[in-house]
């Protein structure tokens, strides 16, 4: 067992801590944007993918490679542009008077 | 610096955006500015990424026989493809197919990492590479493709190309299990081998693994399992980066993992739910006889038409809307909005209780409405909600069911006892919106329907509503 595994394992450890601490406390009207947010991001195979295809050396790996850089292309353009259009719904209403208001009121 | 250096370091700072990103996807200020942060680390990794070396050997602390990427054309070819797919798709599909939309993003990125895990163990079977390393590679494919073909599932179910009910068959739970250790066999004997041919084998049984698993969960509950397929890709990146010996992928992965587990069970927790009863129970499949036997009792319901609801609105001094899916189907947001913008001119309070679970996905509804164009101030939270029915004239139900059904507070044996809901009977009238007397998605029959002081309009939501617009209008 090397010492990257190690490396990794380590990595692995922490990183599942600061993922559960992260979001412990999300209002439920954010769960769906934060469910389609994260998806983008483990859209991240992208990168995997390339690497894949770009070390490739038969046809198989070739087309296995290209099948997942499609594929991860679209979970990482997809998951993005789907998030910002539900959280853009979000943002185009009046939120910014009534934030106004409620300032005022606390002064 | 070398240039492995540098695109290292680029990789943290990606690894960075994504965690600055999920931290802002909490906080509805930062949540669009969080999304965008993740994009453009996104994108600094993919070109970056261009500029690897791949291959080659660590001899001495030195590596040689790398090589920059091939097939770069091949690469750019594939990215051009996906994205003009993709783009279009998650810009116009509807706000209403919103879940089966980041359900079939997320199956396809199941199946990226389940090909990565696949083809490296191909490129790297002649190294005879260590038992870990074939481990890694098969958590990848099997975690990878259960995410894939269940996300198909999911899918099919929520456009309705399939039913959304739960499927069950006699031994399910029993079926399931052996599938399960048949795979683990195949697992231990893959890892002793080294045998592609049984890869594939596995790659097939995940296959099945994925549909059995999805099958028996359905109606309100596929929003839950969305979330947990997306946390098994995020298990399948993270593996992925073990066996390609990427930190990004390890730390992008992991982090979708852990934090998609626990958004699961804050999802089931909204629904008075444990996750476990929420995928293994079968939630719903059973009720309809129950339901129908109690209909034998020869209760009544009391129905009106359009006017009657004009009348008791034009005379309420506070409303309160109730909108559920339904509503959403019909597309009646917008004549509703247009409905209470009327009502609130004659000097009525009016206000949206949006329950946590409404729509088909929490905070689905918010959505919906703020695409409708009603104010954000209207929209008020379940608690807020049900200290203000108490002194409402008009509950107004429309297209929700199950998120009003007391049958969650005082029947414990009802499958959705527990579930906090909006008190929709506090209210002085309450009125119901349906299509017809059928269940709601979670299929159980609702007592207050039967209530005396329920009023129900059958029919399509937007045309009801549209003649209750006209209604109105006609007492002006």
């Amino acid at each position: 067992m090397g010492n990257a595994l190690l490396q990794y394992a380590t990595i692995l450890v922490l990183t599942a801590f600061v993922g559960t601490e992260i979001i412990a406390k999300v209002p439920s009207i954010l769960h769906t944007p934060l469910m389609s947010g994260s998806n983008a991001i483990h859209g991240v195979i992208l990168v995997g993918s390339m690497l894949i295809l770009g070390s490739a050396n038969t046809n198989l790996e070739e087309v296995l490679g290209f099948l997942a850089v499609i594929l991860g292309t679209l979970n990482v353009v997809g998951g993005f542009v789907v998030t910002d259009r539900m959280l853009e719904m979000f943002k185009s209403k009046s939120p910014a008077p009534r934030k106004a208001q409620s300032e005022e009121v606390a002064q | 610096m070398s240039r492995g250096t540098l695109i290292d370091l680029i990789y943290l700072v990606s690894a960075t955006t994504f965690l600055v990103a999920l931290k802002g996807l909490g906080s509805p200020k930062h949540a669009r500015a969080g999304n965008m942060i993740a994009a453009s680390g996104m994108l600094l990794a993919v070109v970056a990424t261009f500029f690897r070396y791949v291959g080659g050997r660590t001899v001495n602390n030195v590596n040689v026989g790398s090589h920059p990427l091939h097939h770069v054309l091949l690469i750019l070819l594939g990215i051009f493809i996906g994205a003009i797919v993709a783009v279009p798709v998650a810009r116009f599909v509807k706000m209403t197919a919103m879940p089966q939309l980041v359900a079939i993003f997320n199956g396809v990125g199941g199946g990226a990492a389940c090909l990565v895990s696949i083809t490296e163990f191909i490129h790297i079977k002649s190294t005879h590479p260590a038992t870990y390393v074939t481990l890694e590679v098969l958590l990848g494919v099997l975690i990878g493709t259960v995410s894939f073909a269940g996300s198909a599932i999911a899918f099919a179910k929520l456009q309705e190309l399939m039913t959304g009910r739960p499927v069950t068959y006699p031994g399910q739970q029993v079926i399931n299990g052996i599938i399960g250790a048949v795979a683990l066999v195949l697992i231990v004997t893959i890892l002793v081998n080294g045998s592609t041919v049984l890869l594939w084998v596995l790659l097939a049984l995940a296959f099945v693994l994925g549909i059995a698993f999805v099958l028996p969960i359905g109606g309100a509950d596929v929003p839950v399992l969305i979330s947990l397929l997306n946390a098994f890709t995020g298990l399948a990146v993270a593996a992925s980066g073990f066996t390609l010996g990427s930190n990004l992928l390890i730390i992008a992965g992991t982090l979708v993992g852990a934090s998609g587990i626990l958004l699961t069970r804050m999802m089931s927790a909204a629904m008075g739910r444990s996750l476990s009863n929420v995928l293994f129970s079968a939630f719903g499949s059973n009720i309809t006889a129950s339901g129908a036997t109690e209909r034998e009792d020869g209760r009544s319901v009391r129905s009106g038409s359009a006017e009657d609801i004009a009348v008791l609105l034009s005379y309420a001094s506070r409303v309160v809307i109730i909108p559920g899916y339904g509503l959403a189907v019909a597309q009646g947001q917008h004549v509703l909005r247009e409905l209470a913008e009327m009502i609130e001119a004659k000097g009525i309070e009016v206000f949206y209780a949006i329950h946590p679970v409404a729509g088909r996905m929490p905070g689905h509804m918010n959505v919906l409405l703020a695409e409708a164009n009603v104010p954000y101030e209207q929209l008020i939270e379940m608690d807020e909600a049900n200290s203000e029915l108490q002194t409402a004239d008009v509950a107004l139900v429309v297209g929700a069911n199950d998120t009003v059904n007391p049958a969650a507070m005082d029947d414990k044996s009802s499958p959705i006892y527990g579930m906090p809901i909006i008190r929709a009977d506090l209210a002085e009238n309450v009125i119901f919106l349906k299509r017809s007397m059928r269940p709601g998605f979670a299929g159980i029959e609702n007592e207050l329907l039967y209530n005396p002081k329920t009023l129900l309009v059958f029919g399509d939501a937007k045309d009801t509503l549209t003649k209750v617009v006209a209604g109105v209008k006609a007492m002006a």
